[in-house]
Parts: C-alpha cells; structure tokens; sequence
C-alpha cells in the first residue's frame, strides 16, 4: 500500500499547476474564490484553452480527443482545477452527453457533435427532470412520436441549468407509450434549442440567481437522425451517463478550496480580542470538516484505484453513492462554516449577477460577506440533484441488504 | 403551573391570526409588499396599530396595553408562521424594551405615544463591522459636550433601520471596545445632521441599513440606558424570535407533510416511504422541543435578574437555532428543488429561520456563553 503519488504523477500535477497559474485569468479566479458567478463567455474561453492542451476529455475514447490516462491522473486534473479554483470543463458536455455520444451514437453523430462538445463551441444542456418526474426519473412524460422522417417532441422539462445559454438540449423522451415497464419505451434525442416550438423559462433559485429554468416543447420537429442509439434503449444511455455524474460530484477540491478560504477570511475577521481563527473552537469545527474530507479524498482514491484495477471505468460501485452522500454533506458544511465566518454580516442580500429581481448592485460591507448567505442557500440543491442524497441511500441499501 | 393561555391572550391570538390571513394567506401578496421601498407595506402597519400590538408592551400610563413576554411569544409566532415583513420585534419589543427599562419619564412621553399610533418608527444600532454578536463590543463614541453628547462610528445590519424616524445608538463614552463599562444608548432622530444611512433588503426580505453618524450631536437627556438595558432589550428581542421561528417552522412542517402526502414518485405518495415519515418525524421532535424553549424565554424574559435571564436566553437560543437549522435544511431536502425557488413559501421560511440564527448569537455562539 501506497499513498502517496508516483514521481510522474507529481509532476504531472505541476504541469497542471503551472497550466493554470500561467492561463487563467485572474478575475476568472477570483469571482470563483468569491463564490459569485462567472460568465458563459469566460467559462468558453477556458474550455478552449483546456481542449487545445487535450484536457477537457481525457476520459474519451482516444480517436475522439481522449488520453489514455489513469483514473488518477483523471482525478489529479479534476482535483487542480477545482483547488486552483477554475471552471471545470462543462459536465453536460464531457461527462454527460459526450461519453454517450462517444459510445452509443453512430459514426455522423460522432462527427458532428463530439469536436463542438469537446470544445464547448457546442452548449448542452440537459433534458432529463420534469415536474413529475425527479427521483423516479424513469416516470417521465414527454413524448416523441415518429412522423416520417422526423420526431414531434412535446412535454416540459424542468431544472434545466443554464439552458439560457445552450445551443442543444439531449433530451430523453418517450417513443412507446405502450412499453410493459415505464423504463422502456424512452428515447435518447439531441435537439437544437433553435427549434420552433421550443420555449425556456428562467426559475429564480433562492440565492436570487437563474441558473436553472423550465424547458417546453412544443410541437418541437426533430430530424430522426437525432436520435442516438436505438429507438426505445434511452434509459440504458440515461443510466449510463448518471453512473458518470455520481462520482463527479464529490468534488473534493472544491471543498478544499473553500476550507482555505474559510481559514484566510477567519484569520481577518476580528472576533473578540483575537481573530476568529484564533479561537479554538472555530479551528475545532474547521478540523471535524477536514477529517471527514481527508477521508473522502481517500475514499475516492480507493474507488479510482478498484476501477484501474478492475478496467470497469466509472462502473457502477456502492461506494461511488458514498462519494455522493459525503461529497454533498462536505461541501454543503463548508458553506456553513464559510457563512459563521461572516457572522451578522451575512444578512444584507446581495442582488446576484444575472438576477431578475431588483437587489442591491454594490455589495454591503466587505466583499467578503456578500456572497456566504447565498452560496449556502444555493448548496442545499447539491444534495437534491445528481440522484438525491435519499436515492444514493436506496442505492447502498440494495447492494449491501441484497433486496 | 399553567400552560395555557387566558381568555385575552386566545383573543390576541385569534386577531392578529384574522389579521395575517387576511394579509398574508397569498403568498403572491407577500411578494408585493417586498417589493415595496421599505419592504412593507405601511398599512399593514396601519393595522398593527389599530389592533393595538404596537401598544401592547408599553405600560398603561402611556397609551400602552401592559403586555408581557406572552403576549410578545402570540404576536411573533403568528409573524413567522405568515413570514409577515413588518419589523414588529426590531419596533415593539426591541427599542421598545430599551425605551420601558431605560428612557426618562420625559423622554417616554415624547415618543412612546407615537410608536403606538404607528405614526413614527424606531430601530437600535448596535452591530459593528466586528462586533460580531457581542454587544459590549463597540466602537462608536459618545464623547461629552456641554449639556450633549457628540456620537460618532457607524453600525452595520440595522435590521428595521432603513424605515425608521428614530435610532436608538450603541456608543461608548468610555473605556476600551470590549469594556462592559462606558457603554451610553442614545436616541436620535434619524434625520439628524450628521446621520447618513443606505437601506437594503436583506436575505429574508427584511430591511436593514448602514448607519454612519459623523459628529451626531444629542442631548444628554436622549440618553435611554447602558449595556444593562441593551442586553436586558436584547434577552427580550431573543424571546420574541425564538417564538417567530416556532412559528416558521411550524409552517414549514405543516408544508412539507402536505407536499409529501401529494408529491408522488414511483407510482405512490412520497409520504409512503419510512425513510421519510422518520425524517418527517425528527422535525416534529425538534419543533416540539424548540417550542418548550421559547416558552421557556417568554416565560424568563421578565427576570429582572440578569445572569437567570441571560442562561434561559442562551439555552433557548441555542436549542432553537439548533432546531431551526435542522427543519430549514430538511424541509427544503423534502421538497426537492421546489425548496430552493423564490417561487414557493417553503425556501422564504427556510432564508428567515437561517436569519434568525444570526441575530443575537447564533445556535454555537449561545452554546459558548452558557457553558462559559
């Protein structure tokens, strides 16, 4: 056994280091150490320049702009870019659609959209939730039915993020109303946003922000060549690409990176006669949030290292809902953490970048304060979305009681 | 002993419940008085005043009802189960208590008759960049002038401060920032000389504002008190929002169970699954237990023994901090994404229980000073 890693992977990891420390923009950086949003604009330019060194999909299939990489090496990118902080590449992109495009779509689909997915000249977004459909996904609505050449789409989707700024939407829709068991008859389709009869609405998230928004379709015509896969198989994609999105999330460096700054805001902050991390019991509280990520990072080196070892990338393990579970309790403590910092200067609300409501635009107090309430409030979704932190459970119970 | 309430405080009760239902029941409404310059609407105010809460817990001799922490618990469960806007413990029970235990006879007959009536509004600024929740941390100063006192500072998170014609100001006259002594209250008129403010919204659309005083000159005779009084108003004000977040949460619970028996997914009522019915369950334990602690500070927060009243205030403050952190949080789990839209009452009342434990000490902040 062995902790630590190799000479390669270490400098490896300085290469990332320095990729980042010479081609980030800083005010990229420091809006993500803040907590504020950032631009689609800076989140593109950033995907560039990450596709032009191969790193936006290392995991890919290597005819598709893959590397052949160890899942550590994997992690290692994963985990620079979210301690640097820098925007990961696009999920719906890289991990979502990608890999499904990449595995299960024919050789003209692979054409036409990996290259633009891989760079982000292609937004996606994804096509899954609806209002009655969340937890039990499978109980979807919407509906593709064939006409010649073409699917009519109808139905809403909802949750969508950031389909105000996407170009294609993958959508999952049901072809066979017939179908014996509600996970059959559902349908894998790509979707131009451009098509008529689309409509987004934005929903305004409690932190005063839009990133999320309700999709309608509407008598939407899609060329039959959209679909991906086989007719009716879409469930199988769909759960495929979920596989991928579990182990994402538990995004130990972003946690690290908030712990940081938990601890850089609470050595300035004035708390009694000494400053807040002077005060052992705030460092208590830092500390039991840093034991419970030193061993989910390691928990997730495990799962790595299993998948390595087994070849099975990214292969369904109840350990990967464990990576879920605590990944989301992790980050969500930080945001506490990070809001006790701030104290009673968490109050005033700080009108977010993109916000449909009147706020307020200069921020109250120190820049620092602004932005705790809000990221605490929206962190809460991280335990709802990606398979709720109640589905991961259903998800362990049936592999370790066996029913 | 004696749990129950009399046949006025049912009364009480009964029309400040008539008077939110009629104000509050849609929620959309509630959207429209925030959205208005002082995220309330003045005549709903107006109402307050005619049902007499405004008056309620001043004494008798100046139009007042004589209310006790009782009557102040009714009124703000009543607020944190409609999550009404109106700055009732910022006014009433806050700068009220300062007003009752440390205004001069003089002083009270000036203003008191006015905060009833509705026609004048008052707020206490005593937060400071780092004061943090202690109240003997201040550093705005109060120095001595001929027959008046010159303040000069500013305070922060003035929660009522933005609509208010009158400030009641924390200031040192003497000592060093974290000194228990030396520390004056003084009322001024908001629109002193010297008095600059910016009003905002806050996270749960209450108002506050930032208060910069520049050579603020005040009677001495506007001089309400010293920190005795401060923290003696503020165990009063601890109470009083203890109760509106047994309020909130009481109206959260009451959401997340019916949104769980019509909420269907995999073909049954969510409310169906034993994993939730338990968590369900653990939220109605800790609003039970929240509850006996803000009786248990209305019921002390008379004491005129301090360090008595000060340990409820601390047990009852951290207790239901503790619960209104665990409703909020799994009321909004419960719901799914619906919890975190602007949209839905459930997230509002999520944002105003996550305030309340930041006002006055939070759930830890309470749980220090008790076992200190």
């Amino acid at each position: 056994m062995e902790l630590s890693f190799s000479a390669e992977e270490i400098a490896f990891r300085d290469e990332i280091r320095a990729f980042i420390r010479d081609n980030l923009p800083r005010d990229v950086q420091q809006r993500m150490i803040e907590g504020r949003e950032i631009g689609k604009q800076d989140i593109v330019d950033w995907q560039a320049k990450l596709n032009a060194k191969g790193w936006a999909t290392p995991h890919w299939p290597k005819a598709w702009g893959g590397q052949d990489w160890s899942p550590v090496q994997e992690f290692i990118l994963i985990d620079e870019l979210q301690s640097a902080p820098a925007p990961q590449p696009l999920a719906f992109n890289v991990s979502m659609v990608g890999p499904v495009i990449a595995t299960f779509g024919n050789d003209e689909q692979k054409k036409k959209f990996l290259p633009g997915t891989a760079s982000l000249d292609i937004w996606w977004c994804q096509g899954f939730s609806e209002p009655g459909a969340g937890s039990d996904l499978a109980g979807l609505k919407t509906t593709a039915r064939r006409e010649g050449d073409h699917y009519i789409i109808n139905g809403q989707k909802t949750w969508t993020t950031l389909a105000q700024y996407a170009d294609w939407i993958f959508v999952l829709a049901r072809t066979d109303t017939q179908a014996a068991k509600k996970q059959q008859g559902i349908s894998f389709i790509l979707v131009d946003m451009k098509t008529p009869g689309i409509t987004v609405r934005p929903i305004q998230l409690i932190d005063g922000g839009h990133e999320v928004n309700e999709v309608w379709f509407d008598e939407v015509k899609v060329p039959a060549e959209n679909l991906v896969g086989e007719e009716n198989k879409g469930w199988d994609y769909a759960k495929f690409l979920l596989g991928n999105e579990r182990t994402s999330i538990a995004r130990v460096g972003v946690s690290k990176q908030r712990l940081r700054r938990v601890r850089e805001l609470a050595a300035k902050e004035r708390a009694g006669a000494g400053s807040l991390m002077d005060a052992p019991w705030f460092r208590e509280k830092i500390a039991n949030v840093e034991i419970d990520l030193k061993a989910l990072e390691i928990t997730q080196l495990r799962v790595l290292a299993e998948a390595r070892k087994s070849g099975k990338h990214g292969a369904p393990d109840p350990k990967s809902s464990v990576l879920k579970i605590k990944g989301s309790e992790i980050q969500q403590a930080t945001t506490e953490l990070l809001m006790e910092v701030v104290g009673p200067l968490a109050m005033p609300y700080q009108r977010s970048t993109d916000a449909e409501d009147e706020g307020n635009n200069t921020p109250i107090g120190p820049d620092d304060a602004a932005y705790a309430a809000p990221t605490y409030f929206n962190w809460r979704k991280i335990s709802i979305y990606g398979g709720s932190n109640e589905i991961q459970r259903n998800i362990i119970a049936k592999a370790i009681l066996g029913f | 002993m004696d749990f129950d309430f009399t046949d006025e405080q049912r009364l009480l009760r009964d029309s400040v419940s008539k008077l939110f239902a009629n104000r509050y029941a849609d929620f959309e409404k509630r959207k429209a008085y925030a959205k208005q310059p002082e995220g309330f609407d003045r005549a709903i105010w107006a109402e307050y005043a005619e049902a007499g809460l405004l008056a309620l817990p001043f004494d008798e001799a100046h139009g007042g009802f004589g209310g006790g922490p009782v009557e102040t618990m009714i009124i703000m469960e009543e607020i944190g189960k409609a999550a009404a806007l109106e700055p009732y413990m910022p006014n009433a029970v806050f700068a009220g208590a300062i007003l009752r235990h440390g205004a001069s006879a003089a002083v009270k007959d000036a203003i008191i008759p006015h905060l009833i009536a509705g026609e004048a509004m008052i707020a206490v600024a005593h937060t400071e960049r780092h004061s943090r929740y202690d109240l003997n941390d201040v550093t705005t100063t109060a120095r001595r002038d001929g027959d008046d006192f010159v303040i000069e500072g500013d305070k922060t998170v003035v929660i009522g401060g933005d609509s208010a014609d009158h400030l009641i100001v924390s200031a040192r006259i003497s000592g060093g920032t974290r000194d228990r002594d030396g520390i004056g209250l003084f009322l001024i008129d908001a629109k002193s000389a010297g008095v600059s403010r910016r009003g905002y919204a806050m996270q749960d659309a209450l108002h506050g504002a930032e208060i910069s005083l520049a050579n603020v000159r005040v009677p001495a005779s506007h001089q309400v008190g010293d920190l005795a009084v401060l923290e003696r108003a503020a165990d009063e004000a601890i109470a009083a929002i203890c109760a509106e977040a047994v309020g909130a949460m009481e109206a959260l619970i009451a959401m997340t169970v019916d949104y769980m028996k019509t909420r269907k997914q995999f073909g049954v009522a969510i409310s169906a699954f034993q994993a939730l019915q338990h968590r369900a369950v653990d939220m109605y334990v800790a609003l039970e237990q929240a509850r006996s602690m803000a009786i248990f500070a209305a019921l002390s927060a008379a004491d005129s023994d301090a360090k008595t009243r000060g340990e409820a205030m601390a047990m009852a403050k951290s207790a239901v901090g503790k619960a209104a952190k665990f409703v909020g949080q799994q009321s909004v789990q419960l719901h799914g994404g619906i919890g975190v839209t602007m949209e839905y009452k459930a997230g509002h009342l999520f944002k105003r229980l996550t305030m309340i434990d930041l006002q006055f000490g939070d759930a830890d902040y309470h749980l220090r000073r008790l076992a200190a």
